[in-house]
């Protein structure tokens, strides 16, 4: 609608995007502050909003830069990518590929693994909820019906690869583990997930991000494992079920809530 | 159109509190003396995990208001109709008492802005302003309640005081009003306004619920700036005017909106057993006058 006040949105959201606008000639004001005084009252309010939402979303992150820099450059993510829609929930999904290309970030190379990881925990926050498969329940399964169950990952699930320790440098910086030193500089994946209320952040073992990908994929139990000893030289099946069903990670194949009897899971 | 829904039930002229997820342990640790508590929608806009945990909780043990901030019901630009569906599917699973959005606009050119910013007072902005009521009512099926806004600046082109946008707005759409004296306050002092005068023009009749907070003081010398912060006690003049309002129109359901610097939950119940206080008082004095009245 062409109009006063699509002109007036227009001119003041463009003022509050950029501080070098100046604000709307039609703001008015009784006295002093002036409105131009006024305006940056909105100004300020949506830049604290904003990299207030990455602060609370990104706490690893930002100490592993410091509070300065971290405000400085969420200031120019949000320039560059302001938020699309009014779930602030998912603002800051793209923040782990800015830091990836950003210059003055470049030092630190596992920043951006850990925004991605970061990221990932309040996508686990949010997901849907699924009762994960208990690992009792498959204690009386022959080792053939099992290699038969077609499980998917939980819903919440995301798998994080890195270069680099992520997930110890990840509990390090949240107060989970110890900080000191990271000794073991190995590459780790992290599977981070909700398979309850809380959500959890693990080393996956070798291979399971290739065996999560053939379950996805559809395969069935005893296929993903084949699919992905054949492709991670370590891999280690009794590992993989320790930490993907002991950590509650897989849920049956159909999506159905409730394990009713063992047999719905077999393909 | 009016929309005058079946209202399955409204919120007690009670005092609540605005949840914050920091204080569900204390929260269920009891039954709280409080009438309701409100939430934010859009923090339970994800798919499941603790948020809807929480407030299945709530709902299952108080009554509901479901506060919207990113509707952008003031804007020139079409209503985001995903975000109309959202509300609506939240509306079903929670059967609120009431819903209620802010007569101001937060996204524009695609862009959210996470702020409610302000708009001028127009027959044309009206127009809009009714047209996104009417097309919200409609997509809920409910009346809803609409807040007005606190302001720092004000449009040349605005020639409708807002007190008689709302009331214009209420009569076109049957929508009700939430009445945040604090933005009340805060607004009134920025524009160098008497906040009663204010008061004495607002459509109490049309008021479904009472917001109170507390404000922050930017004001340099010469230069008196409010600024509706919802991170501190309910300020003494906000409470004359609750005292004011009450006493006219009876009590009303009132809420303690505490968003920033949230204190612990002793101190945030203790603000609205005080606001709960002067409803019981308030509906004392209601209830002698009708008595009066009636004789
Ligand atoms: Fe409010």
């Amino acid at each position: 609608m062409t109009s006063v006040m699509s002109g007036v949105a227009g001119d003041f959201a463009a003022a509050l995007r950029d501080p070098l606008v100046t604000p709307p000639a039609m703001l008015s004001a009784h006295a002093a502050p002036a409105a131009s005084t006024r305006f940056c009252v909105y100004r300020n309010n949506v830049a604290v909003s904003l990299i207030g939402a990455l602060e609370a979303r990104f706490p690893a992150t930002r100490r592993l830069v410091g509070d300065e820099f971290f405000r400085a450059m969420a200031r120019l993510y949000i320039k560059a990518q302001p938020p699309r829609s009014p779930l602030m929930m998912r603002y800051g999904d793209e923040l782990p590929g800015f830091i990836a290309r950003f210059e003055p970030a470049a030092e630190i190379v596992y920043l951006a693994d850990i925004a991605r990881l970061e990221a990932a925990r309040t996508r686990a926050y949010h997901a849907a909820d699924a009762e994960p498969l208990e690992l009792s329940s498959l204690a009386a399964l022959d080792p053939e019906n099992f290699a038969r169950l077609r499980l998917a990952p939980h819903p919440s699930l995301e798998i994080v690869e890195s270069a680099f320790p992520i997930v110890t440098i990840w509990a390090s910086c949240t107060g989970e583990a110890p900080l000191t030193a990271v000794e073991d500089w190995r590459c780790e994946t992290a599977l981070v997930a909700r398979p309850r209320l809380e959500v959890e952040v693990r080393r996956a073992p070798p291979g399971a991000a290739a065996f999560l990908e053939a379950l996805a994929r559809g395969m069935s139990f005893g296929e993903a494992a084949d699919s992905a000893a054949a492709r991670a030289k370590d891999f280690d099946l009794a590992l993989i079920i320790a930490s993907l069903i002991g950590g509650g990670l897989l849920v049956p194949a159909d999506g159905v809530k409730q394990m009713e009897t063992i047999h719905g899971y077999l393909a | 159109m009016n929309y005058i829904s079946a209202s399955p039930a409204l919120l007690p002229a009670r005092a609540g509190v605005g949840f914050k997820p920091e204080h569900f342990g204390a929260i269920a640790a009891d039954q709280q003396p409080l009438g309701f508590f409100e939430v934010h929608a859009e923090n339970y806009m994800g798919a499941g995990g603790v948020p809807h945990a929480q407030l299945r909780f709530l709902r299952e043990r108080y009554a509901l208001s479901l506060h919207g901030v990113g509707l952008s019901i003031g804007s020139p630009e079409p209503l985001d109709r995903d975000h109309l569906a959202r509300l609506r599917r939240l509306c079903a699973l929670y059967q609120p008492e009431s819903f209620s959005e802010h007569l101001a606009w937060s996204s524009h050119g695609g862009v959210y802005f996470n702020d409610l910013l302000p708009l001028p007072y127009t027959e044309e902005t009206l127009a809009v302003v009714a047209a996104h009521v009417d097309e919200t009512q409609t997509a809920l099926g409910r009346r809803i309640l609409i807040e007005n806004p606190a302001t720092y600046v004000r449009f040349s082109q605005s020639d409708i005081p807002e007190t008689e946008f709302l009331t214009e707005l209420t009569q076109r759409t049957g929508c009700g009003l939430l009445l945040d004296l604090n933005n009340v306050f805060v607004s009134a002092r920025n524009h160098g306004e008497s906040a009663l005068g204010y008061l004495a023009s607002f459509p109490l009749i049309a008021v479904g619920e009472i917001h109170l907070a507390g404000f922050f003081d930017a004001s340099e010398a010469g230069a008196p700036l409010l600024i509706d912060s919802h991170g501190a006690q309910v300020a003494d003049e906000v409470i004359s005017l609750f005292e004011w309002t009450i006493e006219q129109a009876g009590p009303l359901p009132t809420l303690i909106e505490w968003d920033n610097d949230v204190p612990d939950w002793p101190l945030l119940l203790a603000e609205a057993m005080k606001a709960q206080d002067r409803l019981r008082h308030a509906e004392r004095g209601y209830a002698r006058r009708l008595d009066r009245r009636a004789l």
